[in-house]
């Protein structure tokens, strides 16, 4: 299958924490319809942790499965620890992505700092 | 788990009596074609038995068949064989938006070398704007190519009236040169091309009746081997050579014949030619059941390409807030093999040209799925493709931001 490896289908086909939040402190997105990707990253926020993160994104296989992995690699992790999650640190959880598709990775980590940003400016940081 | 294979314009299974028939010109009929001696001419024999085959399905003299490696090469060879043939004539080539990309390339190919091309748009279904053929010609055209039936959404161009068109015009031009001295060409130009890899073997094929000068063919696209198809051109037309080298095919197309391949070719042309009525009319019943069905149980689905003058086999859909590649994979994973023209299944991350040009948005070009119905096809296998993209649509609409 195109040379996407078992975690990446795994994510593909059975990926973790789809879904909104209602009342999200933070909202990221990235992509747009022309290029046929789009992700939307909700996030909840309690003493500087990202207790809750939930996902919905239109895409390749490659898409749900590098935003499935990236909310997997945030939940739990401190508002700073999630500015720095890269989009190499995705696709390397995932056991590599084909190089045509690395964007998509770009895209998860550029919504999840967009969250991140999102919820630092409405609470004023 | 059985799988279900969809994607015939893709390419199709060989047919196990075309096998039967290539088999012995590998190891014992195994003579080069233009040796003098007895296993030469025992091989010359059958590459000839197999041009008057192909020369039948098309309603074409044998002579007027030039094999090639496929359908890529018989487009290159017609594009750029007339191009340079007619350059002295004139430097001026009309295809549409929606060809294929081996009529494509190479046209991006002859403009670098000076030649103008001009890409015709086509209407929401997909049909060129014959009003626009008319207002583009002019007395440097030397080349028009039109696909008679396009791949990815089964679009038929109304190809006898496009030659109208150009036989009038090129009556047109004769009358406004009279006073010239006019070149001894024995034929008129623009010349007329069609690629009709995609309708022969699926469609009745007579080249006079479609008044094409030049037309291209693949083998694997009707039951045929990989690596074979030819290039049509009518007799009394000439076009610069794209292999050059021996004199093989009439000192047209140089290089020892592919004596299995061509074979191979002949025989599934033979036999297509025997079943094609009954496939049509199987065929189209099919794809039409198929076309319903979805509709019906799957909502915000659009059928792209026109509804009537269609393929019998091809169906394209667009199906609102997923993505073409995750149900793709989703469907393989299921045992069904199709298509998509999303960017995310291309190499360059392009979406179809051929959506784009019907003026769907990218939006809906990256939501497509392509089915390409074939001789095995049941419909069985139909049901059991809708239940299963029933639950696809559904998963991928839970996950979408957009639906």
């Amino acid at each position: 299958m195109l040379n996407y490896s078992q975690k990446l289908l795994d994510h593909f086909f059975h990926p973790r924490n789809v879904g909104e939040i209602k009342n999200p402190d933070g909202v990221g997105r990235a992509g747009n319809p022309v290029c046929g990707d789009i992700l939307e990253l909700y996030i909840k926020v309690k003493n500087n942790k990202i207790t809750n993160i939930k996902f919905k994104t239109l895409g390749c296989a490659a898409a749900l499965a590098t935003s499935s992995m990236i909310t997997e690699l945030t939940k739990g992790k401190t508002v700073e620890e999630a500015l720095k999650i890269s989009n190499q640190d995705v696709t390397e959880a995932l056991g590599g992505v084909p190089a045509v598709k690395r964007h998509c990775s770009v895209l998860a980590e550029q919504a999840l700092k967009a969250a991140v940003k999102d919820y630092l400016n409405k609470n004023d940081k | 788990m059985s799988k279900i294979y969809l994607d015939y314009a893709a390419t199709t299974p060989t047919d196990p009596r075309v096998l039967k028939a290539m088999e012995p010109y590998f190891c014992q009929k195994f003579g080069n074609p233009s040796s003098i001696h007895s296993f030469g001419q025992e091989t010359r024999k059958a590459i000839e038995k197999a041009r008057q085959q192909v020369a039948d399905l098309i309603g074409a003299h044998s002579e007027e068949i030039v094999f090639t490696s496929g359908g890529t090469e018989a487009n290159n060879f017609a594009l750029k064989g007339a191009a340079y043939a007619l350059k002295d004539k004139g430097n001026h080539i009309i295809v549409s938006t929606i060809e294929h990309h081996a009529i494509l390339e190479p046209c991006k190919f002859l403009e670098k070398q000076g030649f103008k091309v001009t890409y015709l748009s086509v209407d929401r279904d997909g049909i060129i704007n014959i009003n626009e053929l008319k207002r583009v010609l002019r007395p440097e055209t030397i080349l028009v190519s039109i696909m008679h039936a396009n791949n990815e959404i089964g679009t038929i161009q109304p190809i006898a009236e496009i030659a109208n068109i150009i036989r009038n015009f090129r009556n047109s031009k004769s009358e406004t040169l009279n006073s010239k001295q006019i070149p001894n060409f024995k034929f008129q130009t623009p010349l007329f091309h069609t690629d009709a890899v995609q309708t022969v073997g699926h469609l009745p094929i007579d080249v006079g009746k479609l008044g094409v000068d030049l037309l291209s063919i693949s083998a694997h696209k009707f039951y045929g081997p990989k690596g074979v198809g030819a290039l049509y051109i009518r007799k009394g037309i000439k076009i610069e050579s794209f292999l050059h080298g021996g004199e093989q095919e009439r000192n047209r197309r140089a290089s020892t014949e592919n004596v299995p391949g061509i074979v191979g070719f002949g025989q599934a042309a033979e036999l297509v030619k025997k079943e094609i009525k009954k496939e049509i009319k199987q065929l189209t019943g099919l794809r039409d059941y198929f076309i319903k069905k979805n509709l019906a149980e799957i909502k915000d689905v659009q059928l792209n390409g026109d509804p009537i003058q269609r393929l019998p086999n091809n169906i394209n859909f667009s199906i609102k807030g997923v993505e073409g590649e995750a149900m793709l994979l989703s469907l393989d994973q299921d045992g069904i093999a199709c298509s998509t023209g999303s960017a995310c299944s291309s190499s360059t991350l392009e979406p179809s040209h051929v959506l784009l040009a019907l003026g769907l948005s990218e939006e809906v070009a990256h939501s497509s799925l392509r089915f390409s119905l074939g001789r095995y096809t049941t419909k069985k296998d139909l049901d059991y493709t809708i239940e299963k993209l029933k639950i696809i649509v559904n998963r991928l609409r839970k996950i979408s931001p957009i639906y």
